[in-house]
This record gives C-alpha cells, sequence and structure tokens, in this order.
C-alpha cells in the first residue's frame, strides 16, 4: 500500500516525516500530534523535534541510541521504525480544531514602519488601504516557528496578497511584518530577510527573560489591527 | 581565577556543543563550528566536553591570564605564543600568571578553541553557553569579547604552580591528542544524498560528484556559500519550509549552493541536495574561503558507524587526560 507520507533522512543525526506538502491545517495538526506522541515515547539520544507546516523533524544522537537500544539495521531504521508507529498511533483527526488562543497584534502600516506597501499596492494594483483591510481580515493559523527565535509562520494571506520574495535579503527591524507567498510573519529581532515588509508592531515577540522567550505557540490564532504613528510610538516599550 | 581581554581579534566568543533542544521555538543550536576540537579542548584540561571554550577566529586576540592557568589550544594552528615563545596545540599547557597569549600567524585551519582548566564562567542560556549573537544571549553577554572584559573561570581543583619549572614562561605536560584521522585529507568531505538529489538533473548530480567547489569569501558561521558550475533542477520545485541541520546543502535560486554551518536557521526552504555527514564537520569548520571541496557520496550507515567510533574515541580520550592529570597532581 502506498504511504500517504514519505520518511527521509535530513543528515545522519536527524530525520523528517512529511506529511504532504501543502500548507493545510489538518496535516499541520496531524504533525502536532505526532509530536506529542514521540514527547510522551521519549528515547535515549533524541536530542529536538521540529514540527514544520506539513512536516515532523527528529533530531537525535546516533551514538547514544546506539548504546541504550537495539538497532540490528543503524539507528536510522530505529528512528523510521518509531516515526511510522507514530503515525499510526495518533490515528486520523477528524472534527473541528480545538481552537487555539487568539491573539491581536497591533500594526503600524506603511511609512517608515513598513517600507514595501507602497511597492506592493503599485504592483498589486490595491490602494494601501485595501491591503491593510485585507491583510487584517483574516485570522491566521500559527503553522510553524522557524527562521528566527520566535518568528511565526502565519496562513495563508488572501491571494491578492501572495507577494514575492526580495531576491536579496535586506535589513528588518524587530517587528517588522512581512509577506513571502501565501504567508505572513513577524520578525522577532532585526535580521536580515526577503519578505515584503508591510508594517511594524510595537509588539515584543522576544524576551530573552522569560520561559518561554517568544510569545506564540503552533495551533495560536493571529489577527492583525492597524494602528497610527502615534499609537505605535506610544506602546514601544 | 580570570584572564582578561588585551586586544580583541577578530570574532572571538564563548561556545559549547550547542543549545540542544529549542529548535520549535526557532531557537538554533549554535555552537562551536569544530565540535570535535572543542571538546579536545576541554578534556585535555580536566573538564568535561561540554564546558564552554572560546572560540577564535585569525586575527585572533591579545589575552592576559591574571594567575597560573591550565590551557589548551586546539584547532586552527594560528601560531599561538605565550609570551613570545611558541607553544604547542592539542597539548595541555600550564601558563604562568601575568603572561600574555597571543595569535601571530595563520598557518592552517579557520578558528581555534581555547580551553581553561574548570571552564569559563559565561552566561548559560536555555542549558548552553553557546553565544547567540541574533538574539544577544549566552555565552559573554551575547556578544563577542572585546576589550578589557574580564572572564571569570570556575573552581579550579588542581594546583598548577609546582609543575612550572624555574622562569619558565608555562609548561606543556607530556602528553597529546594524535588528530590525523579526524582531519586527514582535509578536502575530502563525505555526504549523503539529501531529499531533493533526486530531483537534480543528471548532469547537476555528476558535477556535484566530480568537480571542486570553492568556499566563497562571504562564508561565515551560518553558513558556507560555494561557488561551482550552476546546477539545476530536473523539474522546478517550490518547497515548503521544513527543518534543516548543520551540514545541509541547500540549492540556491541561482543555481549555487550553501552548506549550512553550526549558526544556521531552524528551517530553511530551498532544495536540500545533500548533508555533509557529521564525522566530516569538523574538516568542513576547519576549511577557509577560497578552499576547495570535493564531495564523496558515502553511504548513510557508513556515516553513523564514522560518527559513533569518532564519539567512542572521545570517551576513551576523556578518561585518559582524567588519568593522566591526576597522576600528575597527586
Amino acid at each position: 500500500m502506498d504511504k500517504p507520507f514519505a520518511i527521509f533522512p535530513l543528515g545522519d543525526c536527524a530525520i523528517t516525516l512529511d506529511l504532504g506538502h501543502l500548507i493545510d491545517e489538518q496535516l499541520n495538526r496531524k504533525a502536532l500530534c505526532i509530536q506529542e506522541w514521540l514527547k510522551a515515547h521519549a528515547f535515549p539520544g533524541l536530542q529536538d523535534i521540529i514540527v514544520a507546516y506539513s512536516s515532523v523533524s527528529i533530531f537525535y544522537d546516533p551514538e547514544i541510541v546506539r548504546r541504550q537500544r537495539d538497532c540490528p539495521g543503524g539507528v536510522y531504521d530505529y528512528v523510521k521504525a518509531l516515526l511510522e508507529e507514530a503515525w499510526i498511533a495518533t490515528g486520523v483527526l477528524d472534527g473541528p480544531a480545538a481552537s487555539g488562543a487568539l491573539i491581536r497584534i497591533p500594526v503600524c502600516y506603511g511609512g517608515r514602519e513598513g517600507p514595501d506597501l507602497e511597492e506592493l499596492s503599485r504592483v498589486k494594483n490595491i490602494t494601501k488601504e485595501d491591503i491593510i483591510q485585507l491583510h487584517c481580515s483574516i485570522i491566521y493559523r500559527v503553522y510553524m516557528i522557524g527562521f528566527l527565535p520566535g518568528f511565526p509562520y502565519l496562513g495563508k494571506v488572501d491571494v491578492r496578497l501572495e507577494a514575492e520574495r526580495k531576491s536579496r535579503p535586506v535589513p528588518v527591524r524587530a517587528g517588522g511584518v512581512g509577506i513571502a507567498g501565501n504567508q505572513t510573519g513577524i520578525y522577532p529581532v532585526n535580521s536580515p530577510g526577503g519578505w515584503q515588509i508591510i508594517g511594524r508592531t510595537p509588539i515584543k515577540l522576544f524576551e530573552r527573560a522569560a520561559l518561554p522567550p517568544i510569545r506564540f505557540a503552533i495551533g495560536d490564532r493571529v489577527q492583525f489591527y492597524p494602528i497610527s504613528q502615534e499609537e505605535f510610538r506610544s506602546l514601544c516599550p | 581565577m580570570s584572564l582578561s581581554i588585551i586586544k580583541p581579534g577578530l570574532l572571538d566568543t564563548l561556545q559549547d556543543l550547542g543549545r540542544i533542544g529549542y529548535g520549535s521555538w526557532g531557537i538554533n543550536p549554535g555552537g562551536a563550528m569544530d565540535r570535535y576540537a572543542a571538546q579536545v579542548a576541554n578534556l585535555l584540561v580536566g573538564n568535561c566536553g561540554e564546558e564552554a571554550v572560546m572560540e577564535i577566529h585569525f586575527p585572533g586576540p591579545q589575552i592576559l591570564f591574571e594567575q597560573n592557568t591550565l590551557i589548551a589550544i586546539t584547532g586552527a594552528n594560528f601560531s599561538a605564543t605565550v609570551n613570545d615563545e611558541q607553544i604547542p596545540r592539542w597539548q595541555p599547557v600550564v601558563v604562568r600568571r601575568n603572561t600574555v597569549l597571543q595569535f601571530s600567524s595563520l598557518v592552517e585551519g579557520a578558528r581555534c578553541y581555547l580551553s581553561v582548566h574548570g571552564g569559563y564562567c559565561g552566561e548559560k542560556w536555555l542549558n548552553s553557553y553557546s553565544t547567540n549573537l541574533k538574539a544577544g544571549v549566552g555565552g559573554w553577554h551575547g556578544q563577542p569579547l572585546r576589550k578589557g572584559d574580564e572572564l571569570p573561570f570556575k573552581e579550579n581543583t588542581i594546583y598548577f604552580a609546582g609543575l612550572l619549572k624555574d622562569e619558565s614562561n608555562f609548561e606543556a605536560l607530556p602528553w597529546r591528542v594524535n588528530t590525523e584521522k579526524i582531519y586527514r585529507w582535509p578536502h575530502e568531505i563525505g555526504f549523503i544524498p539529501g531529499r531533493e538529489w533526486e530531483g537534480l538533473s543528471p548532469a547537476s548530480q555528476e558535477n556535484f560528484i566530480q568537480n571542486n567547489f570553492l568556499i566563497h569569501p562571504s562564508s561565515d558561521r551560518m553558513g558556507y556559500q560555494l561557488k561551482g558550475s550552476p546546477m539545476v533542477m530536473d523539474r522546478p520545485v517550490e518547497l515548503l519550509s521544513s527543518a534543516v541541520s548543520f551540514g545541509t546543502v541547500q540549492l540556491l535560486p541561482d543555481g549555487q549552493l550553501i552548506v549550512l554551518m553550526a549558526d544556521h536557521q531552524t528551517t530553511g526552504g530551498y532544495p536540500r541536495i545533500a548533508h555533509v555527514i557529521s564525522a566530516h564537520l569538523p574538516k568542513l569548520a576547519q576549511l577557509r574561503p577560497c578552499d576547495a571541496i570535493q564531495f564523496k557520496r558515502v553511504d548513510a550507515t557508513a556515516a553513523e558507524t564514522l560518527l559513533t567510533a569518532q564519539q567512542k574515541e572521545l570517551h576513551i580520550l576523556q578518561r585518559a587526560c582524567m588519568d593522566h592529570l591526576n597522576e600528575l597532581v597527586c
């Protein structure tokens, strides 16, 4: 039988289970369930589990696994079998998703805080006001955290706002709200980046001393709302 | 116990074996580029392999030892001297108080590691001393070392003064590590195919295995950009972001390659055409801009065996170092 997933090595210390290569809430929830199952069935040498849109990756130390577990076919085969077991054990997800927390994020759009809004408006032939309205009209799901500490990948944006990444990364300030493809996201720290930056939030997404130091978790729901320059300044810590 | 930075180098940071287990928060492991050299530096001075070490790039810093200190330098050869006398690498060395360590020329390799007995008292963030420069946390205040920084050490359990002969600036202890097996054939880098390997055009697969790639000058701790004949996928792929690892070789839209190194981001969306085997990451970490890489396909089981053998040897080395040190000071 053809399995509806693929498992492949990510080097010699990690392995990925790919559920179908789609931005899809069901697949993302399935990936989360597999992560939970793996945490409950942790093995010696397990180092990290990373959930992305529709994939789960396990990082492990092969020497520890080999010392503590019987792996006649090698450590990779041992971990692969465990992932297959996780896929089966987590079963079929049906019914509506338990909805995560709704987090509202203020954004100052355009101008200095959103340097790419003007250009996006020109290329898309949509007024800036309409872009802001469209960007704020959707309750997004946090599909994954990656790229930078606490960077949430939110989906999906209105098709009219889908925008290509820049060909070269440029400096982006912490709080920058950007669009890339059908995703939108927020830069938690200053970093070079290729997303089209349409605004900036004064909310801190990364606090080194907090535990967890990041603001979002996969499954959270996020909605943006526009604020003025003055409000932005007054909300800046 | 402490040392102070008289003059900083190009990029000196505290690192350990990485901040493991926080990838799902988007927090990358970071850590020493050459994890083998970092561990050996610790083992030689009687530390466990997970202590913080100083990762040094060339030009290196000038460092003042404020007390007698047991140190080890591993990794690249930057002609380390203590009060202008050459000191050996891959060997424990007791240095006298008020001596100055510096690095006079770049002979071989890309980064060296300085350990001190006891280990540095850095900032431990999420269970790791590794410096995360982007988030500004871990290591030494989340920053590279600067002029005037005074780095304290943890408790000193060995009395070193007795090991120093009169007037000498330092005393190298009589054992060293043979690293021949780890770094031989420095340009030959083993890989296992990545998920998108099969999607490469046959000519590109051939190119990857047959031709050399040069490390581009813009390479850093995040990644090595490679220069070679451009490669293409048979059919274009639109990938969703997913996890990547230390050693993942990605194909960029312009047909060039990048090898992700210690400070790589947790996820990426470019085709993963290969993964450098972990046992060869130390060699790769010691290659410099303009050095050539020749990729060589390795069977996944062989890669796993090579890595576990390397780790077993480190366990043996740890016991041997402890025995030698105990014999010497008891």
